[in-house]
């Protein structure tokens, strides 16, 4: 029995509705009424197409920031000793990715609202009341929120594989705290780090739901942009290009983060 | 090993028997009617009413806006029977040819139509659409937060209410304030006109709190906001749930609208449509959807069903003098403005980014 | 004194990561549609509980969760196999393909798919939302199952087949029993992408068709709080 063949009707599959449609996509943003074309990608070059382009990448990035900021020292902290239950706390960590993220970001929605739960209390409180959705912060704040668990679990499980021998080797060769952070445990949790990186940063540049939710419509990503032409504009050839570009951003951010290997089959992911 | 090999077998096999009755749910005994409506644009206890009636089970769904619909209906590999469009996207798919004629000698009840609904400019000679509700767009303000007469657009650019005001996330609803707070006409293609209204909605835009869909009917009776673009329709609901709202049509003139329903080309029910379409002009069951909706009814025998504050009131039943002054318009057929249309919203926008 | 600001900062951490969900699961017992508490009631459950489409998209829901990923699992099984014996260029191109879905943005590969069916003239509804679901959530599976491929010994499937076994039983006595971990860990992340997708369905949804999220996204656009409120409970 050849095995290989055993492939096959993944490869039939994959064909049809993974190649093809991209193929579709690439045809349908260089050819308008069958005539080739660039004006779909001239079309994207006016500045504020580009001014978009550099809000979501500024948002993603600033997103991806705090995430890690926030998920590195919480990956140390579950990896240490000083915590009892430390599964059950992965657990809730890990619980919200099954949760639909739709409702969970509306839930956060209706607490933020200037008249909503958290504005009501602090006023209850005479604490000054915050406008917190309706522009970037509420934005920042969904992606934030959603993505979180996808940066804490790679770097926890990095961190967790790191030989605990060659961290007390440091110490015992006259390291100090910083030195073996630095010099052992910080390398050695970089593949953890740019799963994390990726998984955050990706769905952070094309989402078009938490602008939609969060951002009060004042807000206008590039994912927002793609969606927009499908289903108001019905320009599918400027809908397409569109999606090709940041299929390059995302293919390009993608090949600077993960040189080689991290994203291997043995990624941090699973 | 094998029971787990087993469980999965039967599972997909389950699935796949759940999957093939799915496929072909007709168990109601005259078939189906495919509709494809608004959001909460219904009484949902008419669809139920009808089933009981017909024994036409009513495949129901809906869609956000007018251009949402467009995109699923025009490539026709969806076939839908009724689908509830606006006055100027009639238009548009009576010029794209997606529309059936109607045969009206199968809905009986059209009869009901007011005349004033009839040979309206988007179906000129009466022959692909039947008008469902109506109404005007004006702007819903919390009249404990203002203390001076709102009769204009103006209120909208005025600095003093930074933060207070919610837009309609829709470029032509946007473009039409503008447009008419300059005094033009909201259909103009003069690009000098249309230049002009965008960059007064990028002036606006830092004033605007949100640009809204029909979440913003919760925000403004919530207390979120002091003013809102808004339908009558939606202006009546928010009305009702908290009596500090007021609904003004401006005095510069605004847009006056006809929400249809017609039938695709494609459709493949068509018998059980007119049963659906002739169902909807009944009057007791129109006045039950414009109860259920606030929108108004075109069919005067349904409004005289409905509760006196709701019948004679002027944000759902102005009278004909104010829908027919001279600076109340339809939209027309906005195919060859759309890509101007959605490039003048982005920059919109965008301005704040 | 270190100590307590570590379990402090998991705890805040925590706190703001479910806040959310306790305030809410309050307020969805609150007999009024503004955040402001007026009284103890079960109504929106019951709405919940009343409201036929709703059901229905539950129904949905899960048929699309249960078939994709049962296909998902199948197709991504024997694939993970056979891409497992490929050498060289093949090898790379397969798994390169088997990455596109993956990498790519959700919305790429929602409206790709729509264009595909709709070029095809293939109708949206059912199908066209297991098609798409199969094909987001099989290079999931084929990833889980591939690092058991390699973990284990070819060389005792090879000895089953010279004692005389036949391939289908020595695939389940040998080659299954190393890779089960990996084939339940791919229909489990398959279950739960199907369940949890909303973008890609939404692009390819037809007639009468919506999934669970579909329909939250719809009434939250409404901003229909109240009646979304106890989902967040059902959810957890």
């Amino acid at each position: 029995m050849n095995k290989k063949s055993l492939a096959y009707p993944y490869v039939i599959w994959a064909g049809i509705f993974i190649i093809v449609p991209l193929l579709l996509i690439v045809y349908f943003s260089f050819f308008v009424d069958g005539q080739f074309t660039f004006q779909n990608y001239t079309k994207f070059m006016e500045d504020y197409y580009i001014k978009a382009m550099g809000k979501s990448i500024s948002l993603a990035f600033i997103s991806t920031t705090i995430c890690l900021l926030l998920a590195y020292p919480l990956a140390m902290v579950l990896n240490g000793k000083d915590i009892s239950n430390r599964g059950v706390i992965l657990l809730l960590i890990i619980l919200p990715m099954w949760m639909n993220s739709l409702l969970r970001t509306y839930a956060w929605a209706n607490l933020l609202e200037n008249n909503g739960v958290i504005n009501n209390v602090l006023a209850a409180l005479n604490l000054p009341t915050v406008k917190f959705l309706y522009g970037d912060g509420g934005v920042i704040f969904g992606m934030v929120y959603n993505f979180f668990p996808f940066m804490v679990l790679p770097i926890y499980n990095a961190l967790a594989k790191i030989d605990k021998g060659l961290i007390e080797a440091a110490y015992d060769l006259g390291a100090n705290d910083i030195t073996t952070f630095r010099k052992v445990i910080l390398p050695l949790s970089m593949p953890g780090v740019v799963t994390g990186i990726i998984m955050v940063f990706m769905p952070a540049l094309t989402t078009f739901l938490i602008t939609r939710l969060l951002g009060g419509g004042k807000v206008m990503l590039i994912g927002n942009i793609i969606e927009e032409q499908f289903t108001r504009t019905g320009d599918l050839g400027f809908g397409s290009a569109v999606s090709m570009i940041l299929m390059i951003i995302v293919l390009i951010t993608l090949a600077f983060m993960s040189r080689k290997g991290t994203l291997d089959e043995e990624g941090g992911l699973f | 090993m094998k029971k787990l090999t087993k469980r999965i077998l039967s599972a997909g096999l389950v699935g796949m028997m759940t999957l093939a009755m799915a496929g072909c749910g007709n168990s109601a005994p005259n078939g189906q009617v495919v509709v494809y409506n608004w959001g909460e644009f219904i009484d949902p206890q008419v669809n139920k009413m009808f089933t009981q009636e017909t024994g036409i089970k009513v495949v129901y769904s809906e869609y956000a806006n007018n251009e949402e619909m467009y995109a699923k209906v025009e490539p026709g590999n969806v076939s839908y029977d009724v689908i509830f469009p606006s006055d100027y996207m009639v238009e548009k798919m009576i010029n794209k040819g997606i529309l059936e004629k109607l045969d009206f000698s199968k809905i009986p009840n059209y009869e009901n139509i007011d005349v004033r609904f009839e040979n309206l400019p988007y179906d000129p000679n009466n022959e692909y659409s039947i008008p469902y509700m109506w109404g005007t767009v004006g702007i819903v303000y919390n009249k404990k937060m203002v203390s001076e007469p709102v009769d204009s657009w103006d209120i909208l650019w005025d600095s003093k209410y930074k933060d207070q005001i919610l837009m309609y996330d829709s470029e032509r609803d946007s473009l039409m304030v503008a447009l008419k707070k300059l005094g033009y006409s909201m259909n103009t293609r003069d690009e000098k006109q249309l230049e002009e209204a965008k960059n007064l909605l990028i002036e606006q835009a830092p004033l605007v709190l949100s640009y809204v869909g029909d979440e913003g009917k919760n925000k403004m009776v919530n207390e979120e906001a002091v003013f809102m673009v808004s339908y009558a329709g939606d202006a009546m609901i928010m009305l009702s749930e908290n009596p500090d709202l007021e609904f003004v049509i401006p005095k510069e003139g605004s847009n006056f609208y006809v929400d249809t329903m017609v039938m695709p080309k494609n459709a493949t029910n068509k018998d059980n449509a007119y049963a659906y379409m002739n169902f909807l002009c009944r009057p007791d069951i129109a006045a039950m959807n414009a109860k259920e909706i606030g929108y108004s009814t075109p069919i005067s025998a349904a409004r005289e069903q409905l509760d006196d504050e709701i019948k004679n009131n002027p944000v759902a039943y102005p009278s004909e003098e104010v829908t027919n002054a001279d600076n109340m318009e339809m939209f027309n057929d906005p195919s060859d403005v759309i890509g101007t249309y959605s490039s003048i919203w982005t920059q919109v926008k965008a301005s704040n980014n | 004194m270190i100590k307590f600001i570590k379990r402090f900062y998991v705890a805040l951490i925590l706190l703001i990561m479910y806040a959310p969900v306790a305030v809410l699961m309050v307020f969805s017992f609150n007999d009024s549609k503004l955040p402001i508490w007026k009284g103890f009631t079960f109504k929106w459950y019951e709405n919940l509980a009343n409201d036929m489409s709703i059901q229905q998209s539950f129904v949905y829901t899960i048929i699309i969760a249960v078939v994709s990923s049962l296909i998902a699992t199948a197709i991504g099984t024997l694939a993970a196999m056979g891409i497992h014996q490929m050498k060289g260029y093949k090898r790379n191109l397969m798994l390169n393909i088997t990455y596109i879905p993956l990498l790519s943005p959700d919305i790429v590969i929602g409206i790709s798919l729509m264009m595909l069916f709709n070029v095809l003239h293939i109708p949206f509804g059912l199908p066209t939302l297991i098609i798409s679901h199969i094909t987001f959530s099989t290079p999931y599976v084929i990833l889980s199952i591939m690092p058991k491929l390699k973990q284990m010994n070819f060389n005792v499937y090879e000895a089953a087949l010279d004692l005389g076994a036949t391939p289908w039983y020595a695939f389940r006595k040998v080659i299954l029993p190393e890779i089960m971990p990996g084939v339940i860990a791919g229909l489990f992340i398959a279950f739960t992408l199907s369940i949890d997708d909303f973008v890609v369905s939404f692009f390819n949804t037809g007639a009468g068709v919506d999934t669970l999220p579909i329909k939250i996204y719809a009434m939250a656009r409404k901003g229909l709080t109240q009646q979304l409120m106890p989902f967040q409970q059902l959810c957890l």
